[in-house]
């Protein structure tokens, strides 16, 4: 997610460069093949607008309501709460890992990023099913004399499964920064006499700032749209609701126009993501003068910092994945339906598969366009590719459901509509890092074959995609890692009896069959395995 | 680079893909069926029909008025044949839009008039009653007569319904009929202002009441009669609530879209859902109260004329769009 200024601001560059050599014209088809996409990934947006506005006054009755403005409240309470932890998570284990001797620092920094992997409905799912007031910890404490636990469901609940699988979109970046962080600066600060924690506050967290707000809004926009562990908490958010809204039968304007609110919240959010993002440059240092840090002794805090890690790492990770073990070896033992197990499997591998290419192939066209040919209508198209990440799964999905029964009803709840959602929701996870692998490619070789009489599909195709592969891999593995465990869109928009491992879990789970989940849940988590592995040998998971 | 080295992943991946749909796919005619039924319980049912007559049918799966609504949105273009629902209701708005194909008159002979369409456009295939169920912390005598009460302070937090749900809504529907709107108003303010648990279905209420996390529950009698029948110690009770329309019998039912390509197939289904080997099953092992074939309850159950079900024209039970916006307004939904 991170790169896409990197592309924008290098499209910038290029732009005043080719003033200089004369303005560069895109091909037709390459322009062509933008302005699909471009539509393509605008259409829900666009689709969204024309459905409230064409009901505007159904749907004004149905948004003016105190239930709307309680909706607004409990949602951005929740997001605000929901981001308030994730930074006092992410900032001590960041300095932590980094800066400290913290015993085992490096292995510490990787299982604390891995709960992100975890999509939010398997957490809530495994959180009721141990924490709920009758769950597994219950049953543990019973000999005790526990008889129940105090409700998990509704605020708490949803806190707590949110947080724990979020926090890592601040630690990412976090981490990122505290290493790029030239410590000359403290050392001085430490020279003329400060404690280690007047430096942390004075120096230290000034230069965190931005990276932090950066994840900050991340995780806000998360808890946002998240519609999986909202619902399995019984927490009445924006989405849980539009989704009772659409499914409950006859207000489906209501749901329109909720989700529309929705989306003006998440617009808000994503301006503020630019500011702070944009913001950063200010505050980096020089890399040239950096050299390592050397790491501040913990003495005998080592004991606390390395408590406060593994309980982290123990309620998100080892709790999780251990339940969902012990679920699916009891499971095993009872006997399970494979070939419905492996039916759903590969509904979930060929959806997730055909949308990361799609999704590839319209980032290759769009980055191609902003990189290589800036112009007022490439920025628009490449800005139009970036709709997915302000619009929440939800969102999409009623958009296209609705614009299918009334214009395309051939298309309606078909592969191929769900396909389509999943590639314009996750187009922008591909457009980042095809964009900036592209800024690395010199044009020069390109302006070569062309001058040497290859047309322009032959010089993208022997040119610019062997050379632009790693980035267009990266972005392809992203688009599937995502698509794969989409949940809410995947219900609305996929064909009659076809299930995925997503949507296996999120029936069985409400049915209240938790063991039954298990082994779909973890299904899903091995096969994100190795596009994950993919990912992390570019060194770019998560972000 | 990274470029060779994720290639073979890719591969993996995209072979994988592909050999596991072909394992799923399968060719030929087929029914197309939304059911507002869950898969456990009609999945059996609609094995019979398959293996019958080798046709085989494709189901979504979904709450009752949701799927209504689908179908009343696609209109003439629903890719469905047959509409399995959970509740006269979601059947009732379906044919009043005009998408229901009238049966043959041998089909509708099978069950009693009370429980089919008057213009014969559905027919019901059980029957089932509203029950509250309770869990071991109550005697039965402690249970209310009626679920208007379990607005009452003592029972704050304690009892379970699932709003989504089209039997939930069906009886929502007959008591705004006979006792008005205003008392459906005001008990529905009042269940949400007492902390009633909402759920997404029915089988999570009987489990929670079950694990003791709620003592009462809002549901249909078979729920807890298929349990006791695996379990003879299960903890969960059933109280025929004798007031306010507390156990009124609604009926699970299917209809033929009259836009379907394969109506004589559909039909055939239907006529199979009423045969003696289908009804049966509904009888023994979902613990349903079988409309035709002759075929008996489960011995166990209450019989269907001892239960205090006050008489509803379940035809009439039609104004789902009502309730819905009824549950919307005082937040139950």
């Amino acid at each position: 997610m991170a790169a896409t200024s990197v592309a924008r601001g290098t499209g910038r560059r290029l732009s005043a460069a080719s003033r200089l050599f004369g303005v560069r014209r895109p091909p037709l088809v390459l322009l062509g093949l933008g302005l699909v996409a471009g539509l393509a990934a605008a259409l829900p947006a666009l689709y969204l607008v024309v459905a409230v506005l064409g009901d505007a006054r159904a749907a004004l009755d149905a948004v003016l309501t105190q239930r709307t403005f309680g909706l607004i409240v409990r949602s951005a309470g929740l997001a605000a709460a929901v981001t308030g932890a994730a930074i006092a998570i992410a900032v001590p284990i960041a300095w932590l890992t980094v800066r400290s001797d913290l015993p085992g620092r490096r292995a510490w920094a990787t299982l604390a990023t891995l709960p992100l992997v975890i999509p939010s409905y398997i957490g809530a799912y495994l959180f009721v099913s141990t924490l709920g007031p009758k769950g597994l910890l219950q049953e543990l404490l019973a000999p005790l004399g526990v008889d129940r636990l105090p409700s998990i469901y509704g605020f708490f609940g949803s806190w707590l499964v949110l947080t724990l699988f979020t926090y890592p979109l601040v630690l990412i970046p976090l981490r990122a920064t505290l290493r790029r962080m030239d410590p000359a600066l403290e050392e001085a600060a430490r020279v003329m006499g400060r404690s280690p924690a007047e430096v942390f506050r004075s120096i230290v967290l000034p230069q965190l700032l931005p990276a932090i707000g950066a994840g900050a809004v991340l995780v806000a926009l998360y808890a946002l749209s998240d519609f999986g562990a909202v619902s399995l908490m019984r927490f009445d958010s924006f989405t849980r609701d539009i989704y009772i809204a659409y499914t409950s039968g006859f207000g489906r304007t209501e749901a329109a126009a909720l989700g529309m609110v929705l989306v003006l919240i998440m617009l808000a959010l994503f301006a503020v993501y630019g500011r702070v993002r944009g913001a950063r440059a200010l505050h980096r240092t020089s890399p040239g003068t950096q050299r390592p840090t050397a790491p501040v002794k913990l003495g005998r805090w080592r004991w606390p910092a390395i408590a406060f890690c593994g309980s982290v790492v123990g309620l998100a990770l080892v709790l999780p994945v251990g339940v969902l073990l012990y679920w699916a070896t009891k499971q095993v033992s009872t006997g399970m339906a494979i070939s419905t197990l492996m039916k759903d499997a590969g509904h979930s591998l060929i959806a997730a598969a055909v949308a990361a290419g799609f999704a590839a192939i319209a980032a290759i066209v769009i980055a191609l366009l902003a990189v290589r040919f800036p112009s007022p209508m490439t920025h628009v198209i490449e800005r139009t590719g970036y709709a997915g990440y302000a619009l929440p799964g939800i969102v999409i999905a009623l958009a296209l459901a609705f614009f299918t029964t009334r214009f395309a009803l051939p298309l309606y709840q078909s592969f191929a509509i769900l396909v389509f959602a999943l590639a314009i929701h996750y187009l922008p996870l591909a457009v980042s890092p095809i964009g900036s692998s592209l800024v690395q490619v010199p044009p020069r070789l390109e302006e070569a074959a062309r001058g040497l009489g290859r047309s322009p599909i032959a010089v993208l195709r022997t040119i610019t995609t062997p050379l632009v592969a790693s980035g267009v891999l990266g972005g392809a593995a992203l688009v599937f890692l995502h698509a794969l465990k989409e949940l809410p869109a995947t219900l609305m928009l996929a064909p009659i009896a076809f299930d995925t491992l997503a949507t296996d879990v999120w029936h069985r789970t409400t049915e209240g069959a938790f063991e039954q989940s298990a082994i779909p849940a973890l299904l899903l988590l091995l096969i994100a395995a190795p596009p994950l592995y993919l990912l992390n040998a570019r060194g770019s998971v998560g972000s | 680079m990274i470029g060779r080295r994720a290639t073979a992943p890719t591969v993996a991946l995209a072979t994988l893909a592909v050999v596991f749909t072909a394992c799923g796919s399968s060719g030929g005619d087929e029914l197309t069926m939304y059911s507002g039924r869950i898969a456990p319980i009609l999945d059996p049912a609609i094995k019979i029909y398959e293996k019958s007559s080798g046709t085989d049918v494709k189901t979504r799966f979904g709450d009752s008025p949701s799927l209504a609504a689908t179908i009343t949105e696609e209109g003439k273009n629903s890719p469905a044949d047959l509409f399995f629902a959970q509740d006269a209701g979601s059947l009732d708005a379906v044919e009043k839009q005009g998408l229901l194909l009238r049966l043959p008159a041998d089909i509708l002979a099978k069950v009693p008039k009370h429980y089919e369409s008057k213009e014969g456009r559905w027919v019901g295939v059980t029957g089932r009653a509203r029950i509250i169920a309770y869990g071991p912390t109550l005697k039965e005598s402690d249970v209310p007569d009626s679920p208007l009460d379990l607005t009452e302070p003592k029972w704050r937090g304690r009892v379970g319904w699932a709003p989504t749900n089209a039997s939930l809504q069906g009886y929502i529907t007959a008591l705004r009929l006979v006792e008005g709107e205003e008392v459906a108003r005001t008990w529905l303010k009042g269940m949400v202002a007492n902390k009633t648990q909402a759920f997404d279905s029915n089988i999570p209420v009987r489990d929670a009441i079950a694990k003791g996390e709620i003592d009462l529950g809002l549901i249909n009698h078979y729920y807890v009669a298929e349990a006791q029948a695996k379990d003879k110690n299960y903890p969960v009770k059933v109280h025929f609530p004798p007031k306010d329309l507390g156990s009124m019998i609604n009926t699970a039912g299917v209809g033929v879209l009259a836009s379907s390509k394969h109506k004589k197939e559909a039909i055939a289904f239907v006529r199979t859902m009423l045969s003696k080997q289908a009804q049966e099953y509904f009888a023994d092992s979902s613990k349903e109260y079988p409309l035709s074939a002759g075929v008996q309850p489960a011995k166990e159950l209450t019989p269907i004329d001892r239960i205090p079900s006050p008489k509803i024209d379940l035809a009439k039970v039609g104004d789902l769009q009502g309730t819905l916006k009824l549950m919307r307004e005082t937040g139950a939904l």
